[in-house]
């Protein structure tokens, strides 16, 4: 059986970030993905990111994709790709699928940083080709070049929503409609200025009532609903469409953590159930760190963050960090996550992770 | 299809309405307007952000601590380089020049579609709706690698539209290219 000191699942902003932090205190760190290659969704978000000169803002995703592969790479940390994580038992042993064969991998200390799914979104006609999520329609413009399709419903005016829109615009499609359950854009409004400049329209309380096509979507139906999401009577609209995009929120991807027997917590504005973890990002099992849209679903600055404090501290508990040092450097992390859980976007998101570690300390 | 709605404003419709604007810290009074060019900063949600700050070489943004707080700026300090226009990661800083010609005033803004138009091209001058208000004529394109493909586009609209236009109809690669 391979060993290793400590194995990070997922080589996402968290995953790579808590594994440079941890292989730079000198231990030994195995990090696996199943992709071809690392970075997570970073190398999907072509877009410059907010936040502070500390967060790498305005660099785009896939530049700080980049950087952290390098970092990764430079810090010595073993990645291996292509690699999916099966299975997760009681001795913090990781069961491992690589191409045709299995393999086992013995960790002191596993960090998962899985990230999380799309929510997927029912209504009849879901199951027409052409629907999809709009991390899928992500993926497929800016990792394959390929356009889902020329006109697009998008469905949900979160970040996501807008973002993805913006992106299938510059990729050349047209975005027919953005429409939105609530009776407000929940993302950035700068993000939906961008699209509202390039000529988008933003129906706000409106939901997809069906997509209709022979062999693929030719057409959605949309219409306005009223405060208890009920649609109205009258205010159908037929929208020629190829393509509809959902993007109605995430959930973490928990299968490991709960496999390993760690406690949950149900917090809906952070993605449903999450585990359990307490300010050092250490799980109800000892050994078991979390960080990321695992640990709650927030966005790559302060998954990057978590990471980082997840890498430090795992690194403390194998000794690899007198007790100062990594108090000092985790201060400093908890710093820089505290100025992005701020204002109102994030001080829904702050009070919610303190309700996770509330949830700790009454475990 | 024709967006309607009644409600107003940037949470409702992605168009930040003219009360928020002007009641927004990084929005020029017309008399700095009137002396030059100078940047417009649409900035007016407490989002985590703050690049704009250290891109200004004269000092003419501030932002502080926390990074929530929207973007101060200093019109009196501002000679109008719009550096800062295509590090904003939410496009929201623009240019002005109320002072370019007798009848006419350019706008600046940020640009991140294919194909980009050439200097001398005739555009559309589009609003923060998406809707088309006026012809205009592209002043300048400048896209160093310092820009990171975040092109900054100059065009040459009607004084009375250069608050309004903030953009340009997207062109379209012509058939065979």
């Amino acid at each position: 059986m391979r060993e290793t000191e400590i194995a990070v699942v997922g080589g996402g902003a968290a995953g790579m970030a808590a594994a440079i932090e941890a292989a730079k205190t000198g231990a030994r760190v195995t990090l696996i993905d199943e992709n071809e290659r690392p970075g997570g969704q970073l190398f999907k978000q072509i877009h410059k990111f907010f936040g502070s000169g500390v967060h790498r803002a305005g660099r785009r995703g896939i530049q700080i994709g980049q950087e952290l592969l390098e970092e990764a790479q430079n810090a010595g940390v073993e990645i291996r790709l292509n690699t999916a994580v099966y299975g997760l038992f009681s001795d913090h042993c990781l069961g491992l699928i690589c191409g045709d064969h299995t393999e086992e991998l013995q960790a002191k200390v596993i960090i998962l940083a899985t990230g999380a799914n799309e929510n997927p979104l029912a209504f009849p006609g879901w199951t027409l080709p052409g629907v999809m999520g709009a991390g899928a329609a992500q993926t497929l413009i800016n990792i394959h070049r390929t356009l889902p399709g020329s006109r697009i419903l998008m469905v949900g005016a979160g970040n996501v929503g807008l973002i993805v829109s913006y992106q299938l615009l510059q990729a050349g499609a047209e975005v027919m409609a953005i429409i939105e359950g609530l009776p407000y854009i929940s993302g950035y409004g700068v993000h939906a200025s961008k699209v509202r400049r390039a000529g988008v329209p933003i129906l706000t309380s409106h939901t997809i009532l069906k997509a209709e096509g022979k062999e693929q979507v030719e057409r959605a139906i949309i219409a306005k609903v009223d405060e208890r999401w009920y649609p109205i009577a009258g205010t159908e609209q037929i929208l020629e469409v190829d393509t509809i995009c959902f993007a109605v929120g995430l959930s973490p991807l928990a299968e490991l953590a709960w496999m390993a027997g760690c406690r949950f917590t149900y917090i809906p504005q952070m993605g449903g159930w999450i585990p359990i973890h307490d300010g050092n990002m250490q799980s109800t099992d000892p050994m078991i760190y979390v960080a990321g849209d695992l640990a709650g679903v927030e966005e790559a600055s302060t998954a990057m963050e978590e990471g980082r404090l997840a890498g430090l501290a795992a690194a403390g508990a194998l000794g690899g960090l007198s007790l100062e040092e990594g108090e000092e450097k985790k201060a400093e992390v908890r710093e820089r996550l505290a100025m992005l859980r701020v204002g109102s976007f994030g001080e829904g998101r702050a009070s919610a992770k303190d309700q996770i570690i509330r949830a700790r300390n009454q475990v | 299809m024709k967006m309607k709605t009644d409600k107003k404003g940037l949470k409702a419709t992605g168009v930040p309405s003219k009360e928020e604007l002007e009641a927004s810290p990084g929005y020029p009074h017309q008399e700095a307007l009137d002396r030059g060019p100078i940047v417009v900063i649409e900035c007016i949600q407490d989002i985590p952000c703050n690049p704009c700050e250290p891109a200004c070489p004269s000092g003419a943004i501030f932002v502080g601590n926390p990074i929530t707080n929207l973007p101060v700026f200093f019109p009196d300090k501002c000679d109008g380089c719009g550096r800062c226009i295509p590090l904003c990661p939410g496009q929201a800083i623009f240019r002005v020049d109320m002072t370019y010609s007798k009848e006419n005033a350019t706008v600046s803004f940020p640009y991140e579609f294919l194909p980009l138009p050439q200097k001398g091209d005739r555009v559309k001058g589009v609003n923060r709706a998406g809707e088309v208000l006026c012809n205009a004529e592209v002043l300048r394109v400048q896209n160093p690698k310092g820009f990171d493909h975040t092109a900054v586009i100059t065009i040459v609209v009607p004084k009375d539209l250069a608050m309004e236009v903030r953009t340009i109809k997207r062109l379209k690669f012509s058939k065979g290219n």
